[in-house]
């Protein structure tokens, strides 16, 4: 069996910037440990000897001159900011009061 | 023919280079159906304002003899996955909720370059996560055959705006089998090119070393005119093809000459063509019946083995949420998309996902994370890997014995909405014999082989070639297509019944 647990989940929304209540934290510690169980089978043939795929048609490293080229105005990138102050991005504070 | 809609889109084309019809009467045939239909199918979530002017571009450049792409003034539906500069592209989530992008995807541009109409975004699983379009933000689409099942996922709303004639044709993306897979519950036609033939850029990236754009029609000469206006090398796109490729709509049209797959060798895949394996029996006697047409046609049916497929599935659910996590990690609430709560920008960008994620987008990312995650790594996402070296390897191998490999395209027919959307690992399944090709990169065709005798819905027949060899894909569609039309006495969406 898997060792998914509550605290597991808790720690991987975390990482993941997903905040859960603990209702969604019990239904996903069921349905995360039968999936990993299930995929957990991959072990069965990936052996030493067998080397990993990352990209199925591999190019190689693929460059493009180093010219300016079109990019976008800043109203542009800037046309889906939730909020922005001039012609920036606005967040909240990035560290806590403590910090 | 003025307006005819459940025309193909080649007929369409003809009609407009003929003068019997102009794009502007198309379009509005076409916006008339939306409006009928579109209440009880949702296929769409948006309908383009700007439809009528684009087909009055497109009639004026006709009229002005402008030397036109076949396709100038066709309609065209786009799957919400696809980024579009005049119209919101939400892929299906609550996060991206009326966002317009500042750029149109290589795909969308092509479309419009060639003076194809966009009537508008169709619906999908968020994300493009879900077989069955019951995990789009939006609602479910109806399949048209019957309203109370799913129209396959993640591309339901493309291939039941095709299916219901609401357009002739439609973009998609398959990332395991979401172009396929609905054209299958459909009785439509989908195509998953080679990975690296169609440009990804502005595509909202889903699994990048598995996505890839694709065409949703009606008949497999109207996917190979589409495919052939998206194609071809993006410098946009690193992972894009960069050799040039033959005509799709050609080979399309060589499939129907006498002798076309004669001597054509087909492999039939041992291990995902038995009834124990989880195929409705309707699905595999559709499947076998069409079999036996080719081999009629002088096609060479062969059994070929590949037994590394049956993992596929368990190393597809490591790797896509593993790229999956990654790529969603950009819906961060600071440029674009959804922003609620307050405090640090932590617990903003955490609440903000909480709110704007729905269940299965949360579920994925949270076990790519787990599956990325140190000390798991290599038992996970590593292995996941080695198994695509292996499911590769398989291929190459049968690819020595056939020249184009077959399996139903799903392994039933359209399930009722709700049956399966609460338990994920059931619904997973249905991605059964599709995500082979998109581990190996290679294309696959899913096109109509009948009605299933038990509950007279469609199924399908799947092809698959070896990489950049799109074109026998179409060579070999269109040649059972004409027989199985042959033998249905006209289209199998004529069958349908009737909508509105």
């Amino acid at each position: 069996m898997s060792e998914i647990t509550p605290d597991v989940v808790r720690h991987l929304a975390s990482l993941a910037r997903i905040g859960l209540d603990e209702e969604e934290i019990e239904r996903l510690t069921g349905q995360l440990g039968a999936i990993v169980d299930a995929v957990a089978t991959v072990g069965e043939v990936a052996t030493p000897d067998v080397p990993a795929t990352s990209h199925p048609i591999p190019l190689g490293m693929v460059t493009r001159e180093d010219v300016p080229g079109e990019t976008l105005t800043p109203e542009e990138a800037l046309s889906g900011a939730p909020e922005r102050d001039g012609d920036f991005f606005k967040v909240s504070s990035i560290l806590g009061e403590e910090q | 023919m003025s307006g005819d809609i459940t025309a193909s889109a080649a007929a369409m084309a003809e009609a407009l280079a003929a003068g019997d019809v102009t794009s502007v009467e198309l379009t509005q045939a076409h916006l008339d159906r939306i409006a009928a239909v579109d209440g009880d199918v949702h296929a769409f979530l948006h309908v383009n304002a700007g439809a009528l002017d684009a087909a009055k571009a497109a009639d004026a450049r006709r009229a002005a003899g402008e030397d036109v792409h076949a396709l100038t003034g066709v309609p065209v539906a786009i799957k919400d996955v696809l980024c579009t500069l005049d119209m919101p592209s939400t892929a299906g989530s609550k996060i991206l909720e009326g966002w317009v992008p500042p750029y149109d995807a290589t795909t969308v541009a092509k479309l419009r370059a060639a003076g194809l109409v966009p009537l508008g975004k169709t619906n999908m699983d968020e994300f493009a996560m879900g077989s069955s379009t019951e995990y789009s933000a939006y609602g479910a689409t109806h399949n048209p055959w019957d309203l109370d099942r799913i129209p396959g996922g993640s591309g339901g709303g493309s291939a039941a705006a095709v299916a219901a004639f609401e357009a002739p044709l439609a973009l998609g993306s398959d990332t395991g089998g979401s172009i396929r897979q609905p054209g299958a519950v459909t009785g439509t036609v989908g195509v998953k090119p080679t990975y690296g033939g169609v440009s990804r850029y502005g595509a909202i990236a889903l699994a990048s070393s598995l996505d890839q754009v694709g065409p949703v029609t009606r008949t497999v000469l109207d996917a190979g005119l589409l495919h052939d206006v998206i194609g071809g090398h993006d410098r946009r796109d690193s992972t894009s093809i960069p050799d040039a490729w033959p005509s799709f709509a050609d080979a399309a049209r060589a499939g129907t000459r006498d002798g076309a797959v004669t001597g054509l060798r087909i492999g039939v895949i041992s291990e995902l063509s038995q009834e124990s394996q989880g195929f409705q029996p309707g699905v595999l006697q559709r499947f076998r019946e069409s079999l036996d047409l080719l081999e009629k046609q002088g096609a060479e049916i062969v059994e070929v083995s590949a037994p590394n497929f049956q993992y596929a599935i368990a190393a597809y659910y490591l790797i896509l949420p593993a790229e999956a996590s990654s790529n969603l990690a950009k819906f961060d609430s600071v440029r674009f998309g959804l922003r609620v709560g307050s405090g640090t920008v932590e617990d903003v960008m955490s609440a903000s996902r909480e709110a704007g994620f729905g269940p299965e987008v949360k579920r994925r990312v949270i076990l790519g994370t787990y599956a990325l995650s140190a000390g798991y790594y290599d038992a996970y996402y590593g292995s996941a890997q080695k198994v695509r070296t292996l499911i590769q390897r398989d291929f190459s191998a049968a690819f020595e014995q056939a020249d184009v490999l077959s399996t139903p395209s799903a392994p039933t027919t359209a399930f009722k909405l709700g049956e399966k959307v609460d338990d994920p690992l059931a619904m997973y399944l249905n991605d059964l014999t599709t995500i082979p090709a998109n581990l190996a990169g290679v294309p696959g065709i899913s096109l109509p082989s009948g009605l299933a005798p038990e509950d007279g819905l469609p199924a399908g027949i799947q092809f698959m070639a070896p990489a950049r060899e799109d074109a026998r894909l179409y060579t070999v569609g269109a040649a059972l297509e004409q027989s199985l039309v042959d033998a249905w006495g006209g289209p199998l969406l004529a069958k349908a019944p009737a909508l509105g």
